[in-house]
């Protein structure tokens, strides 16, 4: 033991995904002192690793109507408050031949009683109005869907839990859990920054890690089953579709194409892994199958379109029953106060949910915490605009005064991408509008912004924040110059060698299942820039 | 699963996702290389495009500064269409409509006709310098330039009342596609197109009616009536190619780059049954001679020092080296190599008031080139490049078929195939 803080927090949450940045938030806004823990990075775990998908509910509609509900309200309360994470896009649900239309009237009356707004197409009006869909489409419902970014949203509430006095610490672990007979009174972390470990203490410790919570849990001595199961994604280099297209029928594989920034998405299958496999986020090739067979059956033109990456995530469910396929479980909240359950006082386990309902988790979790901790403070979490979000005078089609400049591109996308906190970004300087990011329109002066204002300690941790290598080149043109821009900054340049290895690693890993056509050509490049040009050794990392 | 399921849909005709960022467009591009304000080709092309997928707000009226060069897709090394990117986002994105100006400078049949009716008053008023200010402050169109001086009697009367009879007592016979600027602007180019024919044993017919190209009213926004030119165009080039069996060449590189290359992917409009049978009078030439079938005598006493320019259509085409290999067929021809540059002029983007900086900014190299290397005259291909070349520089600039024209020993050449 190196250090022994001797402040107490109120709170201390573990976990930087969406609960945690939400459930954080939350407490500050309700004057609670805060303190969060992540072991990598904000949205790393499942916030991260999913479609994206600003759900109306329709899809849990006939399966799960306390979800579909809980989502249809979370949707509108977003559009609000998070309008600079959410893109409006709307969503059919369309019926194929193969499917069975009945479906359909089922669908839209389950639909109705949740409270989602439905509208039946003509199947050729819903050829016009999305140009990309399936045109055998014997069906067609228009729902209220759209596009969330997980990255920004839980940075935007991180932002705010700042604002509010938290304290954010990123890259630190949680190794053990502190206990005094049947209390919990803190944590032990390991600073993966500076390779030392490092004790906290608060009166209430939540534990919202997702998929590792259960480990979590583990280290205080309760038992939390958690029920693993993986879905693979694959990411197309541009946008094919403009609404999102979902399959009218039970959800199954490989059935919701979500367009979201500059790309879009197919998605997921399901596959039930041991738990000690939630790490190892491998995308098999069966996966990749999979994934091009059904999602060509919603857009055809995804057949002619060059594939960016694949990923997966793990769905932090419980496991309640012994389903097999895990898609009957709801995916509904799972608070635990520990006391309650276990006899363990001081420690609540927030889980279940999905990342569309992180704001009524948070909401959930909180007013549990000020009941233990005697607050009488109102959620103020729906009503106020996250950081960004606030309503602007600018929009985007007027970002910029200048008509005749390459600078145009990067100060529409920071808009675009942080709202009105894209005002704290500086512009008009020649040097700093040009653009580190080509694919994405990132300019220095936004990668300057981030890594002083977004809590960046190295170049993965800027992708999140910025689109930084996210674009068709992954890394190819943009790597370089965002390590010397991180490099100039930080006092640590020794490590920007390894930092750059790492970033180029991780883009490959997200290739490597992909690696035909257009995408080869660019990885060859890629190592000719990096292993040629650089002299930058796999062995860096 | 089976190929055929892949084949009726393509997304992206553009095929910008074949773009791996290799940035050669970028350095190729000349107007980048003089006006920091433009994005580039690749920013304006792949990169762009899929922003403005996402939001078509990202589209940046920086893009009209592209000249349309095509040297970016030259450079290529993926085959990416970049320019038709840029044109396509023009087309499909800018909110400006065209203006007054845009329409005059498009409308090259439409003014041609009333201008060169009144040929013998348009000429001297355009050329007045207080008529080129107000021209330049009213309509933009810059001052420093001087519009081509139209013809008294236009190509096509010459034709019918001079040439039009004597071409059926020929065993073999091609279409003429003369272009505008031969009709109004240049009749002698369509005047020596004919000789040569003529002594080569071919007679030269008109199309039944052709109307302009397009290229200016494409470039300018003008895309309905582009079209619809297009469309009626290709019917007469079907006319003397599928029903008649008579090739139709042109003497201009940019009308017939437009006809072949621009109709089916900026207009939709397909050209396939006439595409392979439109051709450039100097490929068509070279090719007779290459095979065998043809062969021209020069004067003896033709002695010239010439430079020949590559116009970018040319480049994009890849037939600069039919119209310089015939160059250097004439045994008088003292020939100088210029690098390949862009002129600047770009069409009517050189006229504009907003673009004769980059304009001549882009040109300068070239002319640098042509006035230090001591030709005669300078020779091209193109109208528009003549016309930027004797602006910006002391020299003449003459069509390689002119050229061949006045080199030809037209008697020696008939006797030839006559005996």
């Amino acid at each position: 033991m190196n250090k022994n803080i001797s402040k107490e927090y109120d709170v201390i949450i573990i976990g930087g995904g969406a609960t945690g940045a939400g459930t954080a938030r939350d407490c500050a806004m309700r004057g609670l002192s805060v303190l969060l823990v992540e072991r990598h990075d904000f949205a790393t775990g499942a916030t991260g690793r999913n479609h994206g998908l600003l759900h109306s509910g329709a899809r849990y509609a006939v399966t799960d109507h306390e979800s579909a509900a809980e989502c249809i309200k979370e949707n509108m309360i977003l559009r609000r408050i998070a309008n600079h994470c959410v893109e409006e896009n709307d969503g059919l649900f369309i019926t194929l031949p193969e499917d069975d239309i009945s479906f359909q009237s089922q669908f839209v009356d389950a639909c109705k009683s949740a409270g989602i707004g439905t509208e039946i197409l003509d199947p050729d009006f819903a050829r016009r109005i999305e140009p990309s869909v399936n045109p055998d489409l014997i069906g067609a419902v228009k729902v209220p869907d759209g596009s969330v970014d997980p990255f920004r949203l839980t940075m935007s509430n991180a932002l705010d839990a700042r604002i509010h006095g938290a304290v954010l610490l990123t890259q630190h672990e949680v190794t053990g859990v502190v206990k005094e007979q049947n209390r919990v009174i803190g944590v032990v972390l390991f600073n993966h920054e500076r390779k030392e470990k490092v004790k906290y203490y608060a009166k209430i410790i939540v534990n919202a890690g997702g998929i590792w919570g259960h480990h979590i849990a583990d280290l205080a001595g309760v038992n939390i089953n958690m029920f693993p199961a993986k879905g693979s994604l694959l990411i197309f280099g541009h946008r094919v579709n403009k609404m999102v297209l979902n399959r009218c029928r039970k959800p199954a594989n490989a059935d919701i194409l979500v367009p979201g920034d500059t790309i879009c998405l197919i998605g997921t299958t399901s596959e039930r892994i041991p738990y000690d496999q939630i790490d190892n986020m491998f995308v098999s090739r069966k996966d990749v199958d999979v994934l091009i067979r059904e999602g060509v059956k919603l857009s055809p033109a995804l057949t002619a379109t060059r594939i960016l990456r694949a990923y997966a995530g793990v769905r932090p469910l419980v496991a309640a029953d012994n389903d097999p396929s895990g898609r009957s479980i709801s995916r509904g909240i799972v608070l635990l106060d520990h006391q309650e359950r276990d006899g363990l006082s001081g420690f609540i386990t927030i889980t279940g949910g999905k990342l569309m309902t992180y704001r009524l988790m948070a909401e959930e979790a909180t007013d549990l915490i000020c009941k233990k901790l005697s607050v009488d403070k109102q959620c103020e979490t729906a009503e106020k605009s996250l950081p960004g979000a606030e309503k602007s005078e600018h929009p985007l089609s007027i970002a910029t005064e200048k008509v005749y400049t390459g600078a145009n591109i990067s100060q529409k996308s920071a808009k675009d991408r942080h709202g009105t906190l894209a005002k704290n970004i500086s512009n008009g300087d020649d040097y700093e509008d040009s653009l580190v990011c080509e694919c994405e329109g990132v300019s220095i002066a936004e990668v300057k912004y981030a890594i002083n204002e977004l809590h960046v300690n190295n170049l993965i941790d800027l992708r999140r924040r910025t689109r930084v290598g996210m674009g068709t080149c992954q890394g190819e043109l943009c790597a370089c110059r965002a390590a010397a821009l991180l490099c100039e900054s930080s006092e640590k340049s020794g490590k920007a060698k390894d930092d750059l290895a790492n970033f180029l690693q991780e883009r490959w890993k997200g290739m490597l299942p992909i690696t035909w056509g257009e995408g080869i050509n660019e990885i060859q490049f890629t190592s000719w820039i990096y292993e040629g040009i650089y002299g930058l050794k796999p062995d860096n990392n | 699963m089976k190929k055929e399921m892949f084949e009726p849909f393509n997304s992206s005709d553009n095929n910008f996702e074949q773009c791996v960022k290799c940035t050669i467009c970028t350095v190729y591009c000349p107007v980048l290389e003089v006006n920091p304000d433009y994005p580039g080709p690749k920013q304006s092309g792949p990169d762009g495009e899929r922003l403005r997928l996402k939001d078509q707000n990202f589209y940046d009226e920086s893009l009209k500064l592209c000249l349309n060069c095509k040297r970016c897709e030259v450079a290529c090394p993926h085959g990416v269409k970049i320019g038709d990117i840029i044109q396509l986002a023009r087309i499909k994105y800018s909110k400006k409509k065209p203006k007054v100006r845009d329409m005059i400078l498009a409308n090259t049949d439409i003014v041609g006709t009333m201008a060169s009716t009144f040929a013998p008053i348009v000429n001297p008023i355009v050329a007045l310098k207080p008529v080129r200010l107000m021209m330049d402050g009213v309509l933009k169109i810059d001052h420093h330039r001087i519009f081509p001086k139209y013809a008294g009697m236009r190509f096509e009367t010459w034709y019918r009342r001079y040439a039009a009879s004597k071409q059926n007592d020929f065993k073999k016979h091609v279409s003429y596609f003369h272009g505008c600027y031969v009709n109004y602007n240049f009749p002698k180019q369509g005047k020596d197109l004919v000789k040569i024919m003529n002594a080569a044993g071919y007679g030269v017919h008109l199309l039944e009616k052709e109307k302009c190209c397009g290229v200016a009213l494409i470039s300018n926004g003008l895309i309905n009536q582009a079209t619809k030119q297009a469309k009626h165009n290709v019917e007469a080039f079907k006319k003397s190619i599928v029903d008649k069996n008579m090739p139709v060449i042109s003497t201009s590189s940019t009308c017939i780059f437009t006809i072949r290359d621009e109709y089916p992917h900026l207009l939709g409009v397909k050209n396939d049954e006439i595409r392979n049978e439109s051709e450039l009078a100097t490929r068509f030439l070279f090719r007779l001679i290459d095979s065998g079938k043809l062969t021209l005598v020069f004067k003896k006493d033709y002695k010239k020092r010439i430079a020949y320019h590559t116009p970018c259509h040319m480049e994009k085409l890849g037939w600069s080296i039919y119209s310089t290999a015939l160059l250097k067929m004439i045994p008088g021809i003292d020939f100088v190599s210029l690098e390949s540059r862009c002129c600047g002029i770009a069409g009517t983007y050189g006229f504009k008031k907003e673009n004769y900086k980059t304009s001549q900014g882009v040109g300068k190299p070239l002319f640098d080139q042509i006035e230090s290397s001591d030709v005669d005259f300078a020779a091209t291909d193109c109208e528009t490049c003549k016309w930027q070349i004797e602006m910006s520089t002391t020299k003449k600039v003459e069509h390689p078929i002119s050229i061949l024209a006045e080199a030809l020993d037209v008697e020696a050449t008939v006797k030839l195939w006559q005996k």
